[in-house]
């Protein structure tokens, strides 16, 4: 029954690991803009239309 | 700021989009073959390679692993660079990963047409490849994160996080779900039996779908589905809601294809409850894709690559709310095991899938060629060719699946089955079998319809295999690996990503393992169950090699109209040896769990041999090989020792003895087959098929029995 122990020593590991992570995603500052990305990514391949005409 | 110019890599998009056309047309043309073989058996040219149970997983792997898989790549490897504004990190990977992922697909195919399989669903192919895939899955990865960590954008579109969590969940679940332990080079046997190895597997196959055909697609769609629009996605911040419940919640909701199965109800309701809630973030991503089109319906109308994709998002809709519909116990009580099912997924493969690969393809193809679609009317019949033949499958499968459910169900006033005989419901629903054929045949035609106008359309552009790009550089990034930049490395966004996804993926996966791996109680053992004889070990491994499994479930339900029909339901103790578990997951023929000692051996014999001759009209495929070809028993001690290791208790040094055993029972069946008239010899495979069949379910009849003393 050892593998008891082992599971939950990855099951807490993997918990801690989440917090951690939540915490710091939501600090870093990843989602402090949540609208430019969405125009952002429409406008690289008209940038790249406008060089070839050039 | 200075601009850095670089360049895109096309070419590994080319060889990704060809690859997703080639094998696209092949799966499918599998698909319409068995499909066919279910009206019309003779269709498998009487080959033992050709047969419904091997082509069938050949059909579902190219598929899901081929079509969707490098159709995957193919977005990844596009959209990817752009989004991230670099070159794939490796020109040498993305060539490994190319070419082994078709290298891969090539043996799959060969070895499963040679019966080379786990019979796990979607999860059949063999140790050698399973490592394989391993081997290739990781060098994708490298290439995604070296990419990803050599941008020149900060910020993470939301298609890439679902990319992310597609890769980290997929490792997860197919290391998990192929641990075995190899018995030859090309046979291995799942390390879990049962109940556990039946929870594994499902698990796995639910997030199959769930990390293979949706995440990786819902990345596609929020970067394919705004570019062809010309317009943003209608809301950004739902995204990531949307993401982050997604894929936290996916993860929980295996078991609802376990439902009134031996497995304990706990983990039955769990996996319901969260099922329902998957309705909520699915949603939520249907909806962002179809309100990214308001105001622009009237372009929908013009343009077939939109009519596609809002057939996809409706698809994928409706497809997500059928599934937590079908996970309602009442539900499943009819629709499991039936066409319905079956109708189910390919909504989502046809639809969501299908649709969505050939918008991007339309799109993706003009673009690369730097040229305009060669016929959009094409396309157009294309897109009502494959829509009609999306309503045609789907419809008469509904139709199949719950006329055939109904018949099983039915009772006389006396209270007896009103359908006894499992064959009648079979006939009833032949034409719904037709009519599904038939919807595939259009579906395909449609596809290579576009096959043609692609040709066509690439015919006319040129193609570059690397195009010139520039961006501004991003603040440069220390080596993330170095020493004691370790804090810089913890702060790596794609790291964050990679860390919380694996997290949440795994969170919902431990809990509902640990305690079915390590609570006793939630398999009981029964005193009488005891390991397979040696010949019905043998059995065992020609029903997987031979895909019974595709048709024939061993599982029987707790209803009345089943215990009525099978026989006692199933109980968990009753597969603690069964490595791997063979429930099923759809009955096209009858359960087979009480199918020991139903019928004499010659019934059996005669019933491989030739189905209709026993059974007229049944749409069983004859297996004549297995009366001629002879048992490989050279295999036996490897078998036999593979089995102890894994915790089936053969006596020690059993495996020197276990071909006496073997011997002698197959005389014994020989013998009593030459009784009966049948000039069977002992040392044919269909020997041991029968000692498998006959042994199936009775060690609690034998329990019963003792009972009775």
């Amino acid at each position: 029954m050892s593998v008891i122990v082992v599971l939950i020593g990855i099951s807490l590991f993997v918990a801690i690991g989440f917090l951690v992570a939540f915490l710091w995603a939501v600090k870093s500052g990843q989602y402090n803009d949540t609208y430019t990305p969405s125009i952002r990514m429409l406008f690289d391949d008209e940038k790249k239309q406008k060089k070839d005409n050039q | 700021m200075e601009l850095e110019r670089f360049s895109y890599d096309n070419k590994i998009v080319k060889q990704f989009g060809i690859a997703t056309i080639v094998w696209g047309v092949v799966g499918m043309l599998v698909g319409l073959l068995i499909a066919s073989q279910l009206f019309y058996p003779a269709l498998n040219f009487n080959l033992q390679y050709t047969t419904f149970g091997r082509i069938r997983p050949i059909h579902t792997n190219a598929v899901i692993f081929a079509f969707v898989g490098n159709a995957i790549f193919m977005g990844v490897y596009h959209s990817l660079q752009r989004l991230c504004k670099a070159r794939m990190y490796s020109d040498l990977l993305s060539k490994i990963h190319f070419w082994g992922w078709q290298l891969i697909i090539v043996v799959a195919a060969v070895t499963l047409a040679l019966g080379f399989t786990t019979s796990k669903e979607y999860a059949e192919l063999e140790w050698p490849i399973d490592i394989a895939i391993t081997l290739i899955w990781v060098a994708f990865g490298i290439n995604m994160f070296g990419t990803i960590f050599k941008r020149r954008e900060k910020h993470l579109y939301v298609a890439i996080w679902f990319y992310i969590a597609t890769w980290v969940t997929v490792a997860i679940l197919h290391i998990v779900n192929s641990i075995e332990i190899p018995v030859a080079f090309w046979k291995s046997y799942p390390v879990y039996a049962g109940v556990q190895d039946a929870l594994v597997q499902w698990w796995y196959g639910h997030n199959a779908v769930a990390f293979f055909l949706t995440t990786p697609y819902l990345g596609l769609m929020y970067y394919y589905l705004p570019k062809a629009a010309k317009r943003p996605i209608y809301s950004y911040k739902l995204s990531i809601i949307h993401f982050w419940s997604l894929i936290f919640i996916y993860i929980w909701a295996g078991p609802h294809h376990l439902l009134y199965s031996a497995l304990p109800d706990w983990a039955q309701s769990l996996g319901t409850a969260f099922s329902i809630m998957l309705i909520a973030p699915s949603w939520g991503g249907m909806i962002n894709g179809l309100l990214t089109l308001r105001g622009a319906w009237d372009k929908v109308r013009q343009d077939p690559i939109l009519k596609f994709m809002v057939v996809a998002v409706t698809a994928y809709g409706m497809a997500t709310f059928e599934g937590p519909m079908l996970s309602l116990k009442n539900v499943n009580a009819i629709a499991h095991f039936t066409d319905w099912i079956i109708a189910h997924v390919h909504i989502g493969a046809l639809g969501w899938n299908g649709f969505l690969t050939f918008g991007i393809l339309y799109w993706l193809i003009p673009k690369l060629w730097k040229t305009e679609l060669f016929s959009k009317k094409l396309a157009n019949i294309h897109f009502w060719l494959g829509t009609l033949g999306i309503v045609f499958y789907a419809s008469s499968m509904y139709w199949s699946g719950i006329t055939q459910s109904l018949m099983w169900k039915q009772f006389t006033p006396l209270g007896t089955l009103q359908y006894p005989n499992f064959l009648e419901t079979t006939l009833q629903i032949i034409p719904m079998y037709m009519i599904r054929a038939t919807g595939g045949l259009l579906y395909l035609s449609g596809v290579l319809l576009m096959v043609y106008n692609l040709y066509k359309t690439a015919k006319q552009g040129t193609f570059e295999d690397n195009e010139a790009a520039e961006a501004p550089a991003l603040v440069k990034v220390e080596d993330p690996f170095v020493k004691g930049k370790r804090h810089r490395w913890l702060e790596g966004k794609p790291i964050q990503f990679l860390l919380v996804s694996m997290v949440v993926v795994m969170i919902g996966g431990l809990v509902e393992f640990i305690p079915t791996f390590l609570v006793k109680s939630n398999i009981p053992t029964i005193a009488s169950v005891h390991p397979y004889t040696p010949l019905e070990l043998q059995g065992r491994d020609i029903y997987i090699r031979e895909g019974c499994v595709g048709c024939h479930s061993q599982l029987i339900r707790p209803f009345r109209s089943e215990t009525e029909r099978y026989g006692e339901y199933s109980k968990a103790g009753e597969y603690v040896y069964d490595h791997p578990f063979l429930w099923g997951s759809k009955r096209t023929g009858p359960d087979l769990h009480r199918e020991g000692g139903k019928y004499p051996n010659m019934w059996h014999y005669l019933h491989m041999e030739n189905p209709s001759s026993m059974s007229p009209g049944s749409i069983m495929p004859a297996f004549p090989w297995l009366l001629t070809q002879n048992l490989d028993t050279t295999t036996t001690v490897a078998k036999i020792s593979a089995m102890r290791s894994i915790g089936v208790p053969y006596p020690a040094g059993y495996e020197k003895y276990a071909n006496q055993d073997l011997n002698a029972q197959a005389d014994s069946i020989a013998n009593d087959l030459m009784k009966a008239g049948v000039p069977a010899e002992n040392n044919k495979e269909i020997i041991a098929l029968i000692a498998y069949l006959q042994r199936l379910g009775t060690d609690i009849k034998v329990n019963k029995q003792q009972v009775q003393k």
